[in-house]
């Protein structure tokens, strides 16, 4: 559900009494309702539903995700459990596609 | 597109497989409650990269697959009369209800319109005072918080002549109803990142607590989703049944507070059908008292419209896991994508419709180039 | 592209200027007829004022050196019912003239003359009119082809939504040349002319309740030129298809459908610009299936690849051009991505056009 995606304020006003802002998507600028994000300024990334932000995207919590992501496997690599028999590791990827869609 | 590009990354990927792989010792059925989620899976074949121990059951996460027929047949009769506007989200506009969907009725005289928001109804009320303007308001918590402003808009505004027909469904009694059920198979849920920056997190601690089954708020990319798998894996493979949120850079604890104020300032809880599950108490939003002079339903007098589901659709044990979309006699046959009896077809993300897709391939060897 | 032309200041010619909209009159064969013809049209599309007007062209073709070109001519006609008439990039009147140039090119014909059929609302502003007719006389231009003859009909207000144009094009096709889905052959190379989903998204951009501003514009082009590049080193293409309604989807799907083969594609190697991708994600739409107007999808033998992508990018028009994947055995009838995770997925046709999704 719930088709969500991150863009950019770049515009914040007033319309009749409802917080509206200009939001930027990689090029691609919508008009959006700010009303139930008060706090967010110009600069700042949402989280935008159906013409209204429903979340503000903390970007150093993204880092932070990516650079968790990106240490995985390597405590196993420096510690040379790679060879698991469990599974050759990291190839799964490799073996399941070349069969195609049996899932 | 920043911060969606970023957690599509095909080498990152290939990390959270491994260690997938890596984790996993035992067969286990994870639920991923949303369509979203859902999209993220197919569209990327995550599931036939998983490795066989891991079983992805597709949740009734998708507020257009579960609207139930009478709700659609409700909108199809408004829809039909003369001297009204009917607005509709784009997806919501194919799915057949008893006879027809939304585009039959447009082909039939009726004003059926796509919006992409439900402020873009209020604005075409205020542009059509001599026309009523209804706005089919339906989803789960994420889009609540669009479909009250609009209701409170028009109510703050004296727009007379705007009215939503409401069918609003919810999550958490969902999940529950899915744990409760008898034969559930689920081990472990992946639960709807973007309900949860509404509603925050803590409605389902004690939904852990009670049913001890992991859930795993998760965001939408495929690396979140990954990332979501893996640590429900984790749990399981410890023995434990915990709530965590795996999408930190869009939920908090305590969600959306503005959004949650006006929603229950606009709705109140109500019992709801579920398309192929059925009715689940308390598991749905109504317009408050206070706000029932925009109910369509009422504006109409609709409220009687009642359709059977289909007798034969078994989408309800397809949601749950209990079979396979195959396992149903209809599969295939009298339901298919474009006659499609029970939610699981209705969408392309549904369980059935992606299983009839992938099914043409089975057997069959794919060579794909490696370009050129 | 051609320079558009600026109707800030535009007036009608003399004996227009007493109508500032189209009345029923316009499309009755008598006076109001003919000046709209002789004011408007003939002006617009470049003929020669002189030239005597008859019921039907006359196309000559020894005088163009056509006498000895084959025989065999190709013939499309399409209907352009766009809204909005005019959006960013282009308007109903280019492509009302690329769209049915291209469909004639891609049997391998260079299109020699279009007819140009208007079904007009009475109502509608000249000005809206004048300047339609005057991109399709642009487009015409830039195309080299000639906009043979035409014909005006004018409905009651109200039984039409401004205006709507029809044009049929005939081409005529070289020797040796036969290019058709049923010839896509496993071992065959797919080709994108560039990037896709362009034009779906300028024209959305301007669709009611969907407003959003983007840079994006309409591709709308003529691709006889880029074809009969293609065809000059290698008479041996076998389909080419212009991914319009439905997008590149549409088209491999109905080649591998008529040919009976298996077509594969990598889904990191389709050109999608980022504003397109961007307006797929917040609209819940797949750019493989939003549509195109100057673009085309071409199978070719894979010993001919380089060269034939060579002379495309050296061409206005095919300067992004890739290959995005094959013809296989395996699949019959079916389309397989491959996706950047090295999954496979099927790909199918749209039930219709593609709709804005909240979920």
């Amino acid at each position: 559900m719930c088709l969500a995606v991150p863009g950019k304020v770049i515009e914040v006003r007033d319309d009749r009494g409802t917080r509206m802002a200009t939001v930027n998507f990689d090029g691609i600028l919508k008009e959006i309702c700010l009303a139930y994000l008060p706090d967010i300024g110009v600069g700042e990334y949402v989280i935008v539903h159906v013409g209204f932000a429903i979340s503000r995207l903390d970007e150093e919590s993204a880092m932070e995700t990516l650079a968790m992501f990106r240490e995985l496997g390597i405590l196993e690599e420096e510690l040379g459990v790679e060879s698991d028999p469990g599974a050759d590791s990291g190839s799964a990827t490799e073996t399941v596609s070349a069969t195609g869609a049996n899932s | 597109m920043k911060y969606l590009d970023e957690f599509n990354d095909p080498e990152l990927a290939k990390k959270l497989f491994a260690d997938i792989e890596r984790v996993t010792t035992k067969k286990w059925a994870i639920m991923e409650v949303c369509g979203g989620q859902t999209h993220a899976i197919i569209r990327n074949g995550i599931d036939q990269l998983l490795n066989d121990n891991i079983e992805l059951i597709h949740g009734p996460g998708c507020p257009v697959c579960v609207t139930p027929l009478g709700g659609i047949d409700k909108a199809l009769a408004i829809a039909a009369l003369p001297d009204v506007i009917f607005c509709s989200f784009g997806d919501m506009v194919r799915v057949p209800g008893s006879h027809r969907d939304l585009f039959q009725v447009r082909s039939e005289g009726g004003d059926v319109r796509i919006v992409y928001s439900p402020l873009d109804a209020v604005k075409l009320a205020e542009e059509n005072p001599d026309k009523e303007v209804v706005f089919f308001a339906i989803g789960f918590e994420t889009t609540a918080p669009a479909n009250a402003m609009a209701v409170h808009q028009a109510k703050q505004r004296g727009i007379t002549n705007f009215s939503v027909l409401v069918s609003h469904v919810l999550v958490p009694p969902a999940i529950e109803a899915i744990v409760d059920a008898e034969d559930s198979r689920v081990d472990g849920f992946l639960a709807a990142g973007h309900v949860c920056s509404i509603m925050g997190t803590w409605q389902y601690g004690p939904l852990v607590d009670k049913h001890q089954v992991p859930i795993v708020v998760t965001g939408f990319e495929p690396l979140d989703v990954l990332e979501g798998i893996r640590r429900v894996v984790i749990q399981l493979e410890e023995g434990r049944a915990e709530l965590e949120n795996a999408y930190p850079r869009v939920v908090s604890e305590e969600g959306n507070v503005p959004a949650q104020k006006l929603v229950g300032e606009v709705f109140e809880v109500c019992d709801r059908m579920w398309r192929g599950i059925g009715e689940i108490p308390q598991s749905g939003w109504r317009l408050a008292p206070a706000y029932r002079d925009f109910d369509a339903e009422l504006r109409f007098d609709v409220g009687s419209i009642d359709s059977p589901e289909s007798e034969v659709c078994r989408s309800g044990e397809v949601l749950q896991g209990m079979i396979k979309p195959n396992e149903c006699e209809s599969f295939g046959k009298e339901c298919t994508p474009r006659k499609p009896l029970g939610a699981t077809m209705v969408s392309s993300e549904g369980a059935c419709a992606a299983y009839y897709q992938y099914r043409r391939l089975d057997g069959i060897e794919v060579e794909v180039s490696s370009g050129g | 592209m051609a320079e558009k032309p600026n109707f800030s200041g535009w007036s009608c010619p003399l004996p227009l200027r007493d109508y500032e909209r189209i009345v029923i009159g316009h499309g009755g064969g008598g006076r109001l007829s003919a000046e709209l013809v002789e004011h408007l049209f003939l002006p617009a599309f470049g003929v020669d004022p002189s030239e005597e007007l008859r019921d039907s062209a006359v196309i000559d073709l020894a005088a163009q050196g056509l006498a000895d070109s084959g025989g065999r001519l190709a013939f499309s006609t399409d209907s352009y019912v766009v809204r909005p008439l005019f959006f960013p990039g282009g308007s109903i009147g280019d492509l009302a003239v690329n769209g049915t140039v291209n469909d004639v090119a891609m049997s391998g014909a260079q299109p020699i003359a279009l007819s140009t059929g208007f079904i007009l609302e009475e109502g509608l502003k000249m000005e809206t009119l004048a300047r339609v007719a005057t991109e399709m006389g642009i487009a015409a231009k830039l195309a080299d082809v000639r906009l043979a003859t035409g014909d005006t009909k004018v409905v009651d207000a109200g039984q039409a939504d401004g205006l709507y144009i029809n044009t049929a094009g005939v081409g005529l096709i070289p020797e040796g040349v036969d290019i058709r889905p049923g010839r896509a052959t496993p071992g065959d190379v797919v080709i994108v002319s560039g990037p896709i989903g362009m034009h779906g998204v300028a024209v959305m951009s301007k669709r009611e309740s969907l407003e959003f501003g983007t840079e994006i514009r309409s591709d709308s082009a003529p691709l006889n030129s880029l074809v009969a590049d293609m065809l000059a080193v290698t008479s041996d293409i076998h389909v080419l298809r212009d991914p319009t309604r439905g997008g590149v989807t549409s088209s491999l799907c109905e080649i591998a459908s008529t040919a009976d083969v298996g077509i594969a594609y990598e889904e990191s190697l389709v050109p999608v610009p980022a504003e397109v991708a961007a307006a797929c994600a917040f609209l819940g739409l797949d750019a493989m299936s939003v549509a195109n107007e100057g673009k085309l999808v071409a199978v070719v033998p894979a010993e001919q690849v380089d060269a034939v992508l060579v002379a495309m990018q050296d061409n206005t028009y095919g300067r992004e051009a890739c290959v995005i994947g094959k013809v296989v055995e395996a699949h019959r009838g079916m389309v397989v991505a491959k996706t950047t995770f090295g999954a496979t997925r099927v790909v199918d046709l749209q039930l219709g056009e593609q709709l804005p999704r909240i979920c």
